[in-house]
């Protein structure tokens, strides 16, 4: 242990430029072993640490290059990394000594002295550094050649056209057949780096090298096998035995204890699938990929959750890895809660009968526990198990019924958002529930859980007795509701006076509502809702009734499911921020280079079917982006009857009489206030973000122009805190420091 | 790649603050503070913001930060963070603030060396103590040859090992450790029991050693001898970059050239035929709404020749508890009301042996009757000589050109730590 000596802490005091030039000064005589020099210098680093500007002591510090300590040297270059490019001026005056070092006998100095210079991007180093680094890349020992290489990176970095006229992009592919392994991965990384830019060089591998790459794969360390396995993405098989033979040459370092390994493997293997052909090489492989990706769950919490966000997508392209591991996937009750979310998605997506019981049991043990976040979504899956596995429906009712008697406000609320969704999915199954969540009307205080609750009592108004009371509880604060919530209002209260029209209360009830949309409320577009139901009930009640009371497709959880084009794409980028949030980098990281299949004759005809071109650059993230603007009724009114009006025909007619009596005093009203009402919409022009579960469920249906518009709705739109980028607002979204 | 590395202390201040790219300054280190060392509630291990996106690792009262500004691949990063943390404890003993602060200008020249523009390089501990050291070993006045040969190595096929090995008696130590993860439901069965198996090698052996290794794998003893009982069934294998992968994927045979000195040589699952050694059978009665009533049994399960040690019991009280009332014949009890636990420590339990925890607890009548959550009862332990998978190692083989004998050394221990849970 040879560190556990030092006592530098000391030196953690900040300092003022004076003195430590007065230090240095100082320093200069009777320095024995240059030690008084190495503390001021260490204070200066401490304070550069600290974040104080020690640039002008850029000369005085400068002047130590010329002591023969290593120690004192590398701490000069630290300094100089941080302040040379400030001061392009000054730096020709260490030139001589870095050129000096890049001839030294002993490679760890010429390394580190290439490695120093092309971290210093001032045009006068860059201008230097040519000659010394055209050597380095040629000189004979591997450290200062894989030092070299990334030098290269670096040097595109700050000036990609001199780089490439100078040769040096060709010097670099030349070590791509280097014989010293971690050579050969450094020159890929920084091909990669290139490749990957913008204005880079095309990298793209044919079958000769990308064999190359793989028989130096054994003799690198881990990080180099990394660089190496990712540039296999570079390699499009133009056969499927090719494909195939590379898989089973890399299927090996799914054996390897780094993680990023592991995962890069994967990658790379879920990448030649799709040009493969054999299906029992690709059953095997799936096979192999299970275990080790549950290994992963026994890494540092940290990498469990980059396991946990890639299994989630992998699970959904290959469905027959981990089929049978839903177990593995229970949470600890010590799990970090970023773990905990993650695994509990997965447990849903791997929920089937055989083990729904198991599953549901587990949700209901977190469903008490204390994070209120993990909590709400335990209480939801319970609800999406139940309208994914049939079979398990009765049990999960059970158990959100259980959950509604302990009167935790957050768990009868989310309960009842899946409620709703529940009586979608199974019409007529499970309605006479409906006593026991109106008996909890008073605990439902956020809009999500009140519009469900207001859904609920609108659509089956004909099964609750007392359906107009309610309603005119629910509506006494009508002005005050988010938007989500007056929509709800707004419809419920119009399918409840189509089923009990008779009903005193609700005649004065649905006036009353559709008089707040139409004159009271800003939103334009809960305005010219009410102002299509005041017209729709004026002119043909019955017509009204079948509108809107008609019968809505069942829901189903097809939807969950991301689109297969988009998935092949976003597993391009396994193991990656990609892949943890789930969206193509280049939707999110500017300047990010999008991935796509390239088509070969060895592509599956299903990949290619589904293929997506690479999205162009710089496009706005899409998540910022929600839909403003006029609503589509259809899609976003809530309202989607189970029971076909028929039942109520014969109430019907008179349900016309009434509305068509309120007529002389309400259908003039409307065609006033309708112009009112769009000269007001003129003026103020602002609209609000309508997230509706229902258009959400609706749009899930992806539009074939952009297959990602499904994927925040891919689960189901509950995941509102599923974990993605954030972003500052404006368009120019990147932290500028 | 990565384009910065810091490492933070709980106050948010810098320690370390390495800038591997010119896409970012050193005040993106004022984000961090603000977005995740000042936030109390941090959610994930990895924040991105626009473009830029954060990795921390926390370790003791420290953050090991790595900020991108690309599509990183996420798993490296952290387990360059993670392999920071292991090079520095190689280095210091331990990582912490004060570790990190005494030790600054070495940490500089350490993360010069494993990470150049943001790719990981080589970072294996015992190369890297060859050139990088603290007290100026390293200075001009080493050869030139020396440094070749250190170069070559730190490049080469065996980055991990040095040539130059000299041990007077060469021995080797073998640790198999386990740690079993057990989750029981509150009716008693078994949710989930599985084991992470480390085998963890320490090799003081000179020269060139080829090292041979063999366990009572499954699948080894199947092909070999048919009808061995004790034979193990391993669900996954990872290793050390030292072993020859081709040759466990054709004939999972372990083979390889070890480093010199501590590392981990593979990790292991299993989870078929886990032999849980301590049950737990816990009764915990809530009588009204001011009392509840516990009794918790621990029983051995394993040759009385062995006992387990340490064993500490964390079981979990109401959060309105005042007092708690502990009755316990072996070890002690005592109620941490800032845990909300009741803790009870066992020094030792003899195999075939119980022992028993009675307790009472009292609690303050609360206004708002939120149901208790009633989190799992969590058990810690040691036993020594016992594998809770069965695995056994059948053999080491050494061989180096200059045919030395050496001496090996196995040991067992099964171990839980904050994994062994009983709901009730």
């Amino acid at each position: 242990m040879s560190g556990q000596g030092a006592q530098d802490a000391k030196f953690f005091q900040r300092g003022k430029i004076q003195e430590f030039r007065a230090e240095l000064q100082a320093a200069e005589t009777k320095d024995k072993k240059f030690t008084k020099r190495k503390t001021v210098l260490k204070k200066i680093v401490a304070n550069i640490t600290m974040g104080n500007d020690m640039s002008p002591l850029f000369n005085d510090v400068i002047q130590c290059l010329s002591i023969p300590s290593l120690e004192i040297k590398k701490m000069v270059y630290l300094f100089l990394v941080c302040y040379g490019r400030s001061k392009s001026d000054q730096i020709r005056l260490v030139m001589p000594s870095f050129l000096q070092d890049c001839e030294d006998r002993n490679p760890l100095i010429r390394a580190l002295a290439i490695r120093t210079m092309s971290y210093i991007p001032a045009p006068i180093v860059v201008e230097e550094l040519e000659d010394p680094l055209r050597h380095a890349l040629k000189d004979r020992d591997p450290y200062v050649r894989k030092t070299a290489a990334i030098c290269v990176a670096k040097l595109y970095n700050a000036d990609p056209r001199k780089c490439e006229r100078n040769g040096f992009v060709e010097l670099l592919r030349d070590l791509l057949l280097d014989t010293n392994a971690t050579v050969v991965a450094n020159a890929v990384a920084a091909l990669t780096e290139i490749g990957d830019r913008q204005d880079g060089v095309i990298f793209k591998l044919n079958l000769t090298v990308a064999n190359k790459l793989l028989a130096a794969l054994g003799e690198s360390s881990e990080w180099g096998q990394i660089y190496i396995l990712d540039s296999l993405l570079r390699y499009v098989p133009e056969k499927h035995e090719d494909a195939e033979l590379m898989a089973e040459r890399v299927i090996i370092q799914l054996q390897h204890a780094n993680s990023a390994v592991v995962l890069t493997t994967i990658k790379v293997l879920l990448y030649l699938m799709n040009y493969m052909e054999n299906r029992r090489l690709m059953d095997y492989i799936c096979k192999k990929m299970g275990p080790p990706l549950v290994t992963l769950l026994s890494s540092g919490p940290e990498v469990q959750y980059v396991a946990l966000r890639n299994i989630l997508l992998i699970i959904q392209r290959r469905p027959q890895v981990l089929k049978n591991d839903v177990k593995v996937f229970f949470c600890k009750y010590n799990d970090p809660i970023y773990v905990k979310l993650a695994k509990l998605e997965i447990m849903y997506r791997l929920a089937r009968e055989e083990n729904a019981r198991e599953v549901l049991a587990e949700l209901q043990e977190y469903a008490s526990e204390v994070d209120v976040d993990f909590v709400r979504k335990a209480v939801r899956s319970i609800g999406r198990l139940a309208i994914k596995v049939q079979p398990a429906a009765d049990d999960c009712i059970k158990a959100l019924l259980d959950l509604i008697e302990t009167k935790v406000t957050y768990v009868v609320q989310e309960a009842v958002i899946v409620i709703k969704d529940v009586f979608r999915r199974y019409p007529g199954r499970y309605e006479g529930i409906i006593p026991t969540l109106c008996a909890n009307l008073d605990a439902l205080d956020e809009p999500e859980s009140k519009a469900a609750m207001v859904w609920i009592v609108g659509q089956f108004a004909d099964r609750i007795e007392n359906a107009d009371e309610l309603m005119d509880d629910l509506t006494y604060t009508f002005l005050e509701e988010p938007t989500e919530v007056q929509f709800a209002l707004l419809s419920a209260a119009v399918k409840t006076f189509i089923y009990k029209s008779q009903s005193e209360t609700i005649k004065a009830l649905v006036h009353k509502v559709l008089k707040w949309a139409t004159e009271e409320v800003d939103n334009p577009d809960l305005r010219d809702r009410g102002f299509m139901y005041w017209r729709l009930l004026a002119l043909s009640p019955a017509a009204a009734s079948e509108i809107v009371l008609a019968e809505k497709p069942a829901i189903t959880t097809d939807a969950d499911r991301m689109d297969r084009g988009a998935l092949d794409q976003l597993l391009l980028h396994t193991g990656t921020l990609g892949s943890i949030y789930h969206k193509n980098p280049e939707t999110f990281i500017r300047g990010a280079t999008g991935k796509a299949l390239t088509d070969s004759p060895a592509l599956n005809p299903l990949s290619r079917q589904v293929l997506v071109p690479v999205a162009r650059t710089h496009l706005l993230p899409p998540t910022t982006i929600r839909v403003p603007g006029p609503v589509d009724p259809r899609v976003a009114n809530p309202p989607s009857p189970v029971l076909p009006p028929r039942q109520n025909g014969a109430s019907l007619p008179t349900a016309v009489a009434p509305s068509a009596s309120q007529d002389s005093t309400a259908a003039s009203p409307v065609t006033q206030d309708l112009l009112g009402g769009e000269e007001d919409g003129d003026g103020e022009g602002d609209t609000e973000d309508h997230e509706h579960e229902d258009l959400a469920r609706a749009q899930a249906v992806a539009p074939a122009s952009d297959p990602y518009a499904a994927l925040d709705s891919a689960f189901g739109g509950h995941l509102a805190g599923e974990p993605r980028p954030q972003h500052n607002g404006d368009a120019n979204d990147d932290l500028l420091f | 790649m990565i384009s910065a590395f810091f490492i933070f202390n709980q106050k948010g201040e810098v320690l370390i603050s390495r800038l591997y790219r010119t896409d970012l300054k050193r005040s993106i280190a004022d984000v961090f503070r603000i977005q995740v060392v000042s936030n109390s509630d941090v959610r994930s291990p990895i924040i991105t913001l626009g473009s830029t996106s954060f990795f921390h690792v926390r370790i003791n009262n420290l953050y090991i930060v790595a900020v991108t500004k690309c599509n990183a691949n996420a798993a490296l990063v952290f387990e360059f963070c993670y392999r920071f943390i292991s090079i520095a404890k190689s280095y210091f003993g331990k990582v912490d603030e004060e570790a990190v602060k005494n030790n600054f200008v070495l940490i500089y020249e350490l993360v010069d060396e494993i990470c150049d523009f943001g790719y990981p390089q080589n970072s294996e501990a015992d190369t890297l103590k060859s050139y990088i050291t603290t007290e100026s070993v390293m200075s001009t006045n080493i050869a030139p040859e020396e440094s070749s040969r250190i170069t070559v190595q730190a490049t080469g096929a065996t980055s991990w090992r040095r040539g130059d090995v000299k041990y007077k008696k060469n021995e080797a130590f073998v640790d198999v450790v386990e740690t079993v993860n057990l989750s029981m439901s509150a009716k008693g069965t078994i949710l989930r029991a599985d084991v992470d198996g480390h085998i963890l090698m320490r090799a003081y052996l000179s020269g060139t050693p080829e090292c041979k290794f063999g366990l009572n794998d499954k699948l080894v003893i199947d092909k070999n001898e048919r009808g061995t009982a004790d034979a193990v069934e391993l669900d996954d294998c990872r290793f050390h970059q030292c072993v020859r992968l081709n040759e466990f994927d054709s004939s999972r045979t372990i083979s390889f050239i070890p480093p010199d000195g501590e590392f981990e040589l593979m990790r292991y699952r299993a989870t078929s035929n886990v032999k849980l050694p301590l049950k737990v059978i816990p009764s915990v009665t809530e009588i009204g709404t001011t009392q509840v009533q516990y009794v918790v049994t621990v029983k051995t399960n394993f040759s009385n020749k062995l006992s387990a040690t340490n064993v500490v019991v964390k079981i979990p009280t109401p959060l309105n508890t005042t007092t708690v009332d502990c009755k316990v014949v072996s070890g002690k009890a005592k109620y941490v009301p800032a845990e909300n636990v009741v803790i009870w420590k066992i020094p030792r339990i003899q195999g075939g042996q119980e022992a028993t925890f009675s307790a009472h607890a009292a609690l303050t009548s609360t206004t708002t009757r939120q149901v208790w959550a009633r989190p799992p009862i969590d058990v810690d332990f040691q036993v020594l000589m016992f594998t809770a998978s069965g695995l056994i190692v059948r053999f080491l083989k050494v061989f180096e050109k200059s045919n030395y004998q050496s001496i090996k050394w196995v040991r067992y221990l099964t171990k839980a730590s904050g994994s062994y849970q009983i709901r009730f």
